[in-house]
C-alpha cells in the first residue's frame, strides 16, 4: 500500500511570528518545522503501510523557499522520500491554488492509494485543502477522521462530528484528512534522523509542475486590511454574598452549555 | 507547551566552533557515524527533553519515588518516557555499533545529556548511570559477559547501577566492607550493604544491572583489594531472560534536598549471585577508566541545570513588573532594572562558559579513545585529564550559583515553591557533591593533574590561552584581552606557587578549591574569547548575543577571579585552629 501526506513546514510556534507588512503575510523566511498537525498524518501513514505488509510513505510539501527541515523530521519518522515544491512564485497562493499544487506533487509521484492530510494547517487555518485537493485529483473525500482502518481496497474511517461521530466507508484509492489525536505520532529515532540525510528530496518549482498562475496572480483574494486583535475584556468579579452560585448557572446558562 | 526551550542553536555553535567536533570525521570510528547530520541529531533530541522529559520535572520533585512493597515506584509519566527514549534510540546513541549503539562520540552524547538533564535531571540520572556501566563492561569485561550484558543494556532495555558507596565507605572507598565469596561454579556470593545508589530499584524496566565494588576472602586492605562484580536484579535463565530474583533489595530510601524523583537507594545484598568483572582486586582501576566520562556528565548537570533556571528567571523577569525606570509612569518588567539584568547576563555568561568547557574536555575524551595516533591519543588523555575536574566542580559550582541567583531574580516568589525556581537550586546542590565532591575535584586538579609531564600538559594549556589573549588584542578586542591576559598571568602564579611547594602537600591542598576556582574562570574566559573571533558567518542575532554574553564574562567576571591568589598561596598555616 502506498500513501502519501501533505504536509506543512511552518515558522516554529515557540517562537513570535511576525507578519511581512508589504504584503500582510505571515514571516516564513526562517527556519522551517514541520507543522505538528501533519505528524498525526504522517504517523497514520507508517502505520497503515506497516500494517499492509509492503509499500512506502511518500510526502508532499509546498514552500516558498527551499526549506526541508519539517520535511527531514517526517523522513526521519520513517517516510521513504518527498516531493518539495519550492518557487518563490508560489507566495500569495491562496487555498485553491496550493490544492493545484499538491495535486500535481501527488500525481508526480503517482500510484497513491490513499491521500492524507491534517485538517488545517496551524499557521493558516484555512481548513480547505483537503477538500478541495480531493477535487482536484477526483478522489472521494472523507474529512476528521479519528479512527482509519483500511479493508482490502475499502477505508473504513470514524469521522468527528459535533456530537459524535458517524462510521464511513468508501473505495479506494481515496483522500482523508485526520484529526490530532487519531494516533499518537512517534518520536523520530536516532537511526531514524541518521538515514533521513540520505532520503531523496525531489525539489521542483510549479512551473516544474504545469500548474499556473500561482501565487499573487493565481489567488482568488486578496488580504486587504490586517486589524490587531481586540484586547480580552476584563472579566467579571462577582463577590460571594451566599448567592454567587446562582450567578454562575445564570453565567453558564447565558453560554448555552448548560 | 514546555517550558523549557532546548539551547540548540548555541550547542551547536560550541560543538561545531569551539571544540571542532566536524574534525572527529577524520577519525576512522567517527567517519560514517553521521555527523553531518549533528543539526538535526540536536534538535530532534532537544525536541525530545523539552515535550517527553521536561513535564515530568516538576510532578516528579512532587510525587518522589516510593517504596512500595519491596519495590520503588517512580512517578508518573517516568516509566512511560523511558521506554520512549529507547524507542527513538537515544540511549545507545554513544556506544559501539555491535551492540546496538550509534557510535556516536561523547561529546555529542554529553550535548543531548545536557538538554535531557536540563528537562530532568532527576529523570536523566537512569541513563547517565547505566552509560556509566556500559563504559566499564566494554572495556573490562570478557567476552561472554559482553554478549550477555551489552546488547540489552546498550539500547536501555535493562539499566544499570554503580554500587561503590557504604555507610563508612564515601570518599574513602577503600573502606568498603562488602564481601564476595567464591562459589564452585565460578561465580560469587555477595553479602553488605551499599548506600546512595541512584536508580538502584525502579519500575521501569525488568530487569536491573548492579555493579558492585566488594573484597574477596584475604583481598589486601584498602584500594588494591577491591574487585568489581556483576550483580543482577534477576538471575538469567538459560535463554537469557530475566528468572529468578536475585538477593538484591533495595531496602529503603533517602529522603533528600533535592531530585526527589531520583530513587537513592540503601540496598542490601544477601548472598546475592554474582560475577566477577576482569581479575580480582583490580576494581579500583577499572572504575577509573570511566571516571573522566562519569565526572564530565555531572558537570553537564550543571550546565543543564543553569540553562534551565536562565530560562525560567529570564521569562518570570520579562513578565513580572515592579518599579519604575527611566522616568515610565506605570511600573516596568523588573528586565528593565540594571540590576536584574545583571544578575541575567552573570547567568547566561555562566551557564555558556561551563558549557564550552564541557564540550573542550568532552572531545579530547573523544580523541583519547578514538584516535589511532598513539601519540596524539596520549596528548588528548592528557588534555581530557587536566581540564576534567575543571569541567566537573566548576560547571556545577556555577550551575549552583545560577539557580541560586535564579531564585534571587524572582524575590519572594522564588523562595516558595510554587514558581519551581527553588526546585533548580535544591536538585543542582547534589551535583557538586556526587561523582567526587568538588573538593575532590580541586585536590586532584592541584596534586596530581598539574604536575602531569612536569608541568607540561598545564604550560601546553596556558599557551594556548596566551595565543587567544593575543588574538583578541589583534582583532581590536583590547578590554577582553587584557581580562585575559591578567587572568593568565594570575594562573600561571599560582601555578608556580604550587609547583614550589609540593614538598609541603597541606600547603598545595589548602589552596587547591580557589585555584580550581581560577582555572574554571579562566578556560572558560579563554573560550568565551575564541567563541568571540568564531562569529563570522554566524547568524547575526545569534553573534549579537554571544559577543554580549563573552564581552561581559571576560571583563566583569574573568578579572574577580584575580583576587583569589592571596588565598591559593597562603597556604595551611592560616587555616589551622587558633
Amino acid at each position: 500500500m502506498n500513501v502519501i501526506v501533505c504536509v506543512k513546514q511552518i515558522p516554529d510556534p515557540a517562537l513570535p511570528g511576525a507578519l511581512d507588512s508589504s504584503t500582510n503575510t505571515l514571516k516564513r523566511d526562517g527556519k522551517l518545522i514541520l507543522d505538528e498537525s501533519d505528524s498525526y498524518g504522517v504517523e497514520m501513514a507508517l502505520q497503515l503501510v506497516d500494517k499492509a505488509g509492503g509499500g512506502e510513505v511518500s510526502l508532499v510539501s509546498m514552500a516558498p523557499n527551499g526549506e526541508v527541515s519539517g520535511l527531514r523530521t517526517a523522513l526521519a519518522m520513517g517516510a521513504a522520500k518527498a516531493v518539495l515544491v519550492s518557487d518563490p512564485a508560489l507566495q500569495g497562493s491562496d487555498a485553491l491554488t496550493t490544492a493545484r499544487v499538491l495535486a500535481a506533487a501527488v500525481g508526480r509521484i503517482g500510484g497513491a492509494d490513499l491521500v492524507i492530510a491534517a485538517t488545517e494547517s496551524s499557521d493558516g487555518y484555512t481548513g480547505t485543502v483537503p477538500e478541495q485537493l480531493a477535487e482536484v485529483l477526483g478522489l472521494p473525500s472523507v474529512t476528521f477522521a479519528k479512527h482509519v482502518e483500511i479493508d482490502g481496497s475499502t477505508l473504513k474511517a470514524s469521522r468527528q462530528t459535533e456530537d459524535g461521530y458517524d462510521e464511513v466507508e468508501c473505495p479506494l484509492p481515496a483522500l482523508i484528512s485526520v484529526t490530532a489525536g487519531v494516533v499518537e505520532p512517534r518520536y523520530p529515532s536516532f537511526k531514524g534522523i541518521m538515514a533521513a540525510k540520505s532520503k531523496p528530496v525531489d525539489t521542483v518549482t510549479a512551473g516544474d509542475l504545469g500548474v499556473d498562475p500561482v501565487g499573487w496572480a493565481g489567488a482568488g483574494q486578496q488580504i486587504s486590511d490586517v486589524a490587531k486583535a481586540p484586547e480580552r475584556a476584563a472579566g467579571e468579579i462577582v463577590e460571594d454574598d451566599g448567592e454567587g452560585f446562582a450567578k454562575i448557572v445564570s453565567f453558564l446558562e447565558n453560554l448555552k452549555v448548560i | 507547551m514546555s517550558d523549557f526551550v532546548p539551547p540548540v542553536a548555541d550547542l551547536s555553535f560550541v560543538l561545531r566552533r569551539l571544540a571542532g567536533v566536524e574534525s572527529l570525521t577524520g577519525l576512522a570510528d567517527f567517519a560514517d557515524v553521521g555527523l553531518e547530520s549533528l543539526a538535526d541529531l540536536l534538535s530532534e533530541a532537544g525536541r525530545f527533553a523539552a515535550e517527553v522529559v521536561a513535564p515530568l520535572n516538576r510532578v516528579g520533585d512532587r510525587e518522589g519515588s516510593r517504596l512500595v512493597d519491596g519495590g520503588v515506584v517512580t512517578p508518573t509519566g517516568f516509566a512511560k518516557a523511558w521506554q520512549q527514549y529507547v524507542a527513538a534510540g537515544w540511549a545507545a546513541a554513544p556506544f559501539e555499533p555491535q551492540y546496538g549503539g550509534g557510535g556516536m562520540p561523547w561529546v555529542v552524547a554529553m550535548s543531548i545529556y545536557e538538554m535531557v538533564s536540563g528537562a530532568s535531571t532527576a529523570w536523566a540520572l537512569c541513563p547517565m548511570l547505566t552509560q556509566g556501566a556500559i563504559h566499564l563492561l566494554t572495556a573490562h569485561g570478557d567476552e561472554t559477559q559482553q554478549s550477555t550484558w551489552l546488547p540489552k543494556l546498550v539500547p536501555g532495555e535493562w539499566t544499570a547501577t554503580m554500587n561503590l558507596t557504604e555507610p563508612q565507605a564515601g570518599s574513602d572507598v577503600g573502606a568498603v566492607t562488602t564481601r564476595a565469596v567464591p562459589q564452585a561454579d565460578g561465580s560469587y556470593r555477595i553479602s553488605g550493604q551499599k548506600i546512595f545508589i541512584t536508580y538502584g530499584d525502579h519500575d521501569m524496566t525488568d530487569n536491573i544491572v548492579h555493579l558492585v565494588l566488594a573484597r574477596t576472602p584475604g583481598a589486601p586492605a584498602g584500594t588494591r583489594g577491591i574487585s568489581c562484580f556483576i550483580v543482577p536484579k534477576f538471575v538469567l535463565d538459560a535463554q537469557g531472560r530475566p528468572g529468578p530474583r536475585n538477593a538484591a533489595w533495595c531496602i529503603s530510601l533517602e529522603h533528600k534536598l533535592g531530585i526527589h524523583a531520583s530513587p537513592t537507594c540503601v540496598m542490601e545484598f544477601d548472598e546475592a549471585e554474582g560475577y566477577l568483572i576482569g581479575e580480582e582486586h583490580a576494581g579500583m582501576r577499572y572504575m577509573f577508566t570511566m571516571m573522566n566520562a562519569a565526572r564530565l556528565g555531572v558537570g553537564v548537570e550543571g550546565v543543564g541545570l543553569g540553562e534551565r533556571a536562565l530560562q525560567q528567571a529570564e521569562q518570570f523577569a520579562a513578565e513580572r513588573r515592579q518599579g519604575r525606570a527611566g522616568g515610565s509612569a506605570e511600573p516596568v518588567a523588573i528586565v528593565e532594572h540594571p540590576d536584574v539584568r545583571r544578575m541575567l547576563l552573570t547567568m547566561r555568561a555562566l551557564t555558556e562558559a561551563a558549557r564550552a568547557i564541557c564540550a573542550m574536555t568532552g572531545v579530547a575524551i573523544d580523541q583519547a579513545h578514538h584516535d589511532p595516533d598513539p601519540a596524539q591519543a596520549r596528548r588528548a588523555q592528557a588534555r581530557a585529564d587536566l581540564l576534567t575536574p575543571i569541567a566537573k566542580a566548576w560547571s556545577t559550582d556555577m550551575g549552583n550559583e545560577v539557580a541560586h541567583l535564579g531564585i534571587q531574580v524572582h524575590g519572594g516568589y522564588g523562595f516558595i515553591e510554587e514558581t519551581g525556581a527553588a526546585q533548580h537550586a535544591r536538585d543542582a546542590r547534589i551535583t557538586t557533591i556526587y561523582e567526587g565532591t568538588n573538593g575532590i575535584q580541586a585536590i586532584d586538579l592541584v596534586s596530581r593533574k598539574l604536575p602531569m609531564g612536569d608541568g607540561a600538559v598545564a604550560a601546553e594549556l596556558y599557551a594556548e590561552i596566551e595565543a587567544t589573549v593575543e588574538s583578541l588584542g589583534a582583532a581590536g578586542l583590547a578590554p577582553e584581552s587584557a581580562a585575559l591576559a591578567g587572568s593568565l598571568a594570575t594562573l600561571r602564579a599560582a601555578t608556580a606557587w604550587l609547583a614550589e611547594h609540593r614538598s609541603t602537600p597541606d600547603d598545595v591542598l589548602a589552596g587547591a578549591t580557589p585555584f580550581l576556582r581560577l582555572a574554571g574562570f579562566t578556560v572558560g574566559g579563554w573560550l568565551m574569547g575564541r567563541a568571540l573571533l568564531a562569529l563570522d558567518g554566524e547568524d547575526e542575532a545569534f553573534a549579537a548575543r554571544k559577543r554580549w554574553t563573552a564581552s561581559f564574562f571576560l571583563t566583569q567576571l574573568v578579572p574577580q577571579a584575580d583576587g583569589l591568589l592571596p588565598a591559593i598561596t597562603a597556604g595551611a598555616a592560616p587555616l589551622a585552629l587558633p
